[in-house]
């Protein structure tokens, strides 16, 4: 197995404290400690390619030379990371006009970058490589009675769909299954929930926000799961404002190595989860409470 | 009048027409060069005067000329006169493919009196000007070309064609709609005709329809009476469950190898009775009824359709306790009174010699599940346009009803045109016929119902004699035409099962949500799963996307490249019923012709052993794919049977000894045409 | 409002150049008007006009009317539009390359929060090659409009509550790397000489 360099990209030093806290606490419990990739810069994210496209390239291309220097992949928990430097991975080894430029940046940092590196995600490394039966034995407390809508958000599988099923992904259906949770059938699980507006231009995003959370309401679940820390948030900072327009009873937004986490047995301040907006606390006791 | 251009020195004054002699000793070569226009399609981007001027000066050349179309009359008589003028007795062509006029060319050799063997073609048109765009470039390879045709020309020798017989047997592949018309017309015509039938039935897809576009007449109407036809006609042996298995032979004496799969059944004692059926232990129909697409169930013993040809049960192995456990009461067997079933039925081989084959083995339905977005397979009430064929048909599962799975009559019914047609991701063909089945069953469905319907369409096409006009009908009768795709589809866990459908209204500009209770895809046509085995089969080729091949689109529509085998219907590419038929019409016309002409010259093109220079060693006897070359132990070397050699060259190749000979393509020969491509000057 | 008439003295022969152009894009000429780029959009609703007929405008060359428009700054990068296009326009990537024109030439609209966003992140991250998400966001509060804090002071207790909101400033110990880097790379003009 090759060596993974883990990339937890700028939003989870922030607002997404709590997907980095969950993901360590994960892997390290799975005895595949994460390490970090040293020294990373921001991917650029959308912002950057609206920007100026070398720019962008070039700033993204960094961290992958810093991976292939320690002969790793990179491994990408948020999806806006994922897709930009899934997408500088591919265009630079399409584009030898933009390789050399790339490259010739590079050389003014004395770094060098052969192509060499491949971005993973997660769940794809989770259910792949750790794999399904070596999380089910690990599972301590079988989170019996949860019913969870899978939420997976757009640029994990879109343009690229590296590692799941563009329109009906499931590795993240099949590790929440594994907690012992129930999964519902959730069809907008990869609709867009416009995060990358609704901080810009509130009114247009909370209108999505309602559509995807009132669904898997209507379908029974009790909490959401995602991958992305710009849809966590979306989905969870902004529900009181939403309640101000709509009828909408809160759902807890967790990102999935919360859940993971959690039937692993990892303490819930270990995995962050107090650090929801709407509290996922009285849902997890209420199941607690039923199961026993 | 026609020889302004012509710069070769003139005959009467080329001093010694031995300087072109590579022959030694043979008469001297005289060569005829004629370089084509094409019109503009090759002048366009090749100098086709430079090429002339170039070629008048080659050894050997006698004449050299450029015309605006070779292949025309003044063009071929151009040859004939300067073979009877000048002596030529070489000729070379400069123009198109040889698939297109190699044979003209021949025969105005022959015209004027030359063996036609002496004359070689070049093609700077496919292999120049078509594909160059740099006319600088294209040139020079035009003169490469022409000037490997004037060296190859000079070791040219006169040849024999062969002629063969043609059998007068025919057979067609596929008996639906277009295979049932080749096969009668055929029959009528006299001719013995083979119709083989992968499924227990014939009849094809338009079995399954009930109304056809845009006459609105019934598909089992006018096509039951062509099925008995097929069956009670003296000069068609029908067989059904049969595939083909190999093709043997060529033009006029083909071996087809068909296999029968048992059915369990003896057909000639079967009257389709259904005793059986009802005797099974089976008290209900428990598997899904291929012919009504899942709609309905049937037992492991049944009948194919209600207006199936030949009207014969057949019982599903797979399905049949008796087949998986050995213990069922045999039920079936005690019910028919014409001790019909035979349990121990095997898979049967046999070979089919014919002179003649026409391939009608149709189309498949686009699989939906391939566009997800559209929630087949997901949402119960979502139908592809064949189910609801079923369902509007009287003789389908709901007796004509259009209903939902649960029943209820629809209120609200989009239909989504383009489902697995013009996308890049599926498929980019117009499958033709889906606009007009779209509207077809929107008439159908408001005619029977009275709901609201909705057709999305992207560009409605509509010719055809009668469309436009059964078009403008639909739309006056109230069905909406919105002119966008359907980009989503879901159903909303708080509705009463309706289905949300996204689309941009691309007239209004604007996006519009309806609901529905049926959503029906407008599936596209697309070449059968196992289209590629058959072309491999019977040799022949495909277009893009898999279609089989004609031999020119607009020439020679229902012919392929394998001489004798020819195309109807829908394998060749999406049709209509009327457009099948006429091309079902045609294919039978032209076998017919063949047939009737009753022999065929065949090229001479074939191999043979110098028995002095040949060892022995049977290098050549396995690779042979025409099992032509046999060991003649007596005297211990390699002999080839020139009718069944077919001139692949690969003996040819492989002998260590260089004692095969190929005629038309002699060492000698080639390797004068491969230094005069590389003699670049 | 524009009045709705067009002469063609209003289209740009070069910005119709320049779109078709771009990687892919020659296949906005093949664009079939289906609309499916349209109504798979999540943020449609919003749109002056929809990703199909921008697409269209900016192949016609309708340079104003393209740069000018709401679309290109509500587009999320979902790429629902890309995967979904029956003719593979690579739409998203479009809308890329319309931003970097649009602030370029500095057509957008004046009140969109968005380019703005862009620019302070940009300065951001050749600053200190991370994102502090906290002060991003103070900052393009106080370059969009104080006004627009008050209205988030129950978001940003809600973060301060959940530990979300951190004051730390991320920072690279390389700073000097990313000036040098970024610089050597060369500027990318879209617009053509």
């Amino acid at each position: 197995m090759k060596k993974l360099a883990y990339y937890p990209g700028c939003s989870l030093t922030g607002t997404g404290r709590a997907y980095d806290e969950s993901l360590r606490a994960v892997f390290a419990a799975l005895g595949e400690p994460l390490e970090e990739l040293d020294d990373w810069n921001c991917c650029g994210a959308t912002s950057y390619m609206s920007i100026d496209k070398a720019k962008a390239y070039a700033l993204a291309s960094r961290n992958l030379a810093l991976a292939e220097r320690e002969e790793a992949d990179l491994l990408t928990p948020c999806n806006a990371c994922y897709l930009v430097l899934e997408k500088t991975r591919r265009h630079l080894a399409d584009s030898a006009e933009m390789g050399q430029r790339v490259q010739h940046a590079l050389d003014a940092i004395g770094l060098r970058y052969e192509g060499k590196v491949r971005i993973r995600h997660p769940l794809e490394i989770l259910t792949r490589q750790i794999g399904v039966e070596r999380i089910k034995e690990a599972v301590k407390e079988p989170l019996k009675g949860l019913k969870v809508a899978p939420y997976y958000g757009c640029q994990v599988v879109r343009p690229y769909a590296t590692f799941d099923d563009q329109y009906d992904p499931q590795t993240m259906d099949q590790l929440l299954k594994a907690t012992g949770a129930k999964v519902v059938d959730y069809p907008f699980k990869t609709r867009c929930c416009g995060a990358s507006q609704t901080g810009t231009l509130p009114k247009v995003g909370l209108h999505l926000v309602y559509r995807l959370l009132k669904e898997a309401q209507d379908r029974g679940a009790d909490v959401m799961a995602v991958i992305c820390s710009l849809c966590q948030f979306n989905l969870d900072v902004y529900q009181s404002k939403l309640r101000r327009v709509y009828d909408l009873p809160p759902i807890p937004i967790l990102y999935f190595p919360q859940i993971l986490g959690l039937a692993l047995g990892i303490p819930a301040d270990e995995l962050g989860i107090d650090r929801c907006v709407v509290s996922a606390r009285p849902v997890l006791e209420r199941r607690a409470a039923h199961a026993a | 009048m026609l020889r302004e251009n012509g710069f070769g020195p003139d005959p009467l004054t080329n001093g010694d027409p031995s300087d072109g002699d590579l022959t030694n000793g043979d008469p001297p070569v005289r060569i005829g060069v004629y370089v084509c226009h094409c019109g503009t399609n090759i002048a366009r981007t090749v100098d086709v005067l430079r090429v002339t001027e170039k070629a008048g000066k080659l050894p050997g050349v006698t004449v050299a000329r450029d015309y605006k179309y070779m292949c025309s009359d003044p063009g071929q008589e151009l040859i004939k006169e300067d073979i009877e003028e000048l002596g030529l007795n070489r000729i070379v062509v400069a123009s198109c493919s040889p698939n297109l006029h190699e044979g003209t060319f021949r025969g105005a050799t022959a015209a004027g009196g030359l063996n036609p063997f002496f004359f070689q073609m070049v093609n700077i048109r496919e292999h120049a000007s078509w594909v160059h765009e740099d006319r600088e470039s294209a040139t020079e390879k035009a003169i490469d070309l022409v000037r490997a045709a004037v060296r190859r020309v000079h070791h040219h020798k006169a040849l024999e064609t062969r002629r063969v017989p043609i059998r007068p047997e025919a057979l067609v592949v596929g008996a639906g709609i277009a295979g049932i018309t080749a096969a009668l017309t055929l029959a009528d015509a006299g001719k013995h005709v083979y119709l083989i039938e992968r499924e227990a039935s014939i009849g094809g897809h338009m079995a399954q329809f009930d109304k056809t576009f845009p006459t609105l007449d019934c598909a089992a109407c006018i096509l039951t009476p062509k099925m008995t036809q097929v069956r009670n006609h003296p000069n068609i042996t029908l067989m059904t469950m049969t595939d083909v298995v190999k093709v043997d032979g060529y033009v006029g004496s083909y071996e087809v190898t068909v296999k029968h799969r048992p059915r369990y059944i003896d057909a000639s004692l079967c009257v389709g009775c259904q005793l059986c059926v009802d005797a099974c232990v089976y008290k209900r129909g428990k598997f899904e009824d291929e012919f009504d697409l899942g709609l309905s169930m049937r037992k492991p013993i049944y009948l194919p359709n209600a207006q199936a040809v030949p009207q014969v049960v057949l019982i599903d192995p797979e399905q049949c306790i008796q087949f998986s456990s050995g213990k069922c009461k045999q039920t079936c067997i005690e019910a028919c009174d014409r001790d019909a079933i035979f349990l121990d039925q095997e898979e049967q081989v046999e070979t089919l010699e014919v002179g003649a084959i026409i391939l009608s083995t149709g189309f498949q339905t686009f699989d939906p599940r391939r566009s997800p977005h559209y929630g087949y397979g997901v949402y119960p009430n979502v139908y592809t346009a064949l189910e609801v064929e079923r369902l509007v048909n009287a003789s389908g599962p709901t007796d004509g009803e259009i209903v939902l799975r649960d029943g209820e009559k629809p209120t609200s019914v989009g239909i989504v045109h383009c489902v697995g047609s013009r996308d890049e991701k599926t498929n980019p063909w117009c499958s033709k016929v889906c606009c007009m089945y779209s509207l077809k069953l929107a008439h159908l469905i408001k005619e029977k119902t009275d709901a609201e319907v909705y057709n999305f369409y992207i560009d409605m096409r509509t010719p055809g004699k009668g469309f436009e006009e059964f078009y403008q009908r639909i739309a006056s009768e109230g069905t909406h035409l919105i002119r966008g795709k359907v980009a989503s589809v879901y159903q909303p866990a708080d509705g009463d099962g309706e289905l949300l459908v996204d689309v941009e209204d691309t007239l209004a500009g604007m996006v519009r949500r309806i609901p529905v209770d049926m959503l029906i895809l407008a599936v596209g046509l697309e070449p059968r799963a196992d289209a590629e085995e058959v072309r491999r089969t019977f040799n022949i080729t495909c277009s893009g996307g898999g279609w089989f091949m004609e031999r020119h689109p607009k020439l020679a529509p229902v012919e392929t490249f394998t001489d004798g085998v020819y195309l109807a219907g829908c394998c060749q590419g999406p049709k209509d019923i009327p457009e099948t038929v006429a091309q079902a019409g045609a294919a039978a016309g032209q076998a017919l012709a063949l047939i009737d002409r009753a022999y065929i010259e065949l090229e001479p093109n074939t191999a043979h052993v110098i028995a002095e220079d040949c060892s022995g060693c049977k290098t050549c006897i396995p690779l042979c794919p025409y099992q032509a070359i046999l060991h003649d132990d007596e005297n211990d070397r390699a002999e080839i049977n020139e009718v069944l050699c077919k001139g692949c060259g690969v003996c040819v190749a492989a002998c260590p000894s260089g004692s095969i000979i190929q005629n038309l393509f002699e060492d000698a020969e080639i390797y004068e045409e491969i230094e005069g491509v590389l003699a670049y000057a | 409002m524009r009045p709705n008439i067009r002469t063609e003295a209003d289209r740009s022969p070069e910005f119709a150049h320049w779109i078709t152009s771009l990687p892919g894009a020659e296949k906005i000429r093949e664009c079939m008007h289906c609309g499916l780029c349209s109504a798979s959009c999540p943020l449609f609703a919003y749109m002056d006009y929809s990703p199909r007929q921008l697409m269209y405008l900016g192949r016609e060359g309708f340079r104003d009317d393209v740069l000018g428009s709401f679309t290109i700054w509500l587009c999320t990068s979902c790429y629902q539009c890309t995967v979904e296009c029956p003719r593979q326009i690579p739409v998203t990537e479009i809308m890329y390359a319309l931003k970097r024109r649009a602030i370029e030439e500095k057509t957008y609209p004046k009140r969109l929060a968005i380019p703005v966003l862009a620019r302070e992140f940009r300065r951001m991250v050749y600053d200190r090659g991370r994102i502090s998400e906290s002060w991003l966001v103070m900052k393009l509060m106080l370059k969009t409009g104080i006004h627009r804090m008050f209205g988030m002071v129950g978001l940003g207790w809600n973060l301060l509550r959940t530990g979300r909101f951190s004051l730390r400033r991320e920072t690279i110990r390389h700073r000097g790397d990313l000036a040098r880097m970024l610089e050597a790379v060369g500027h990318d003009s879209e617009v053509v000489p």
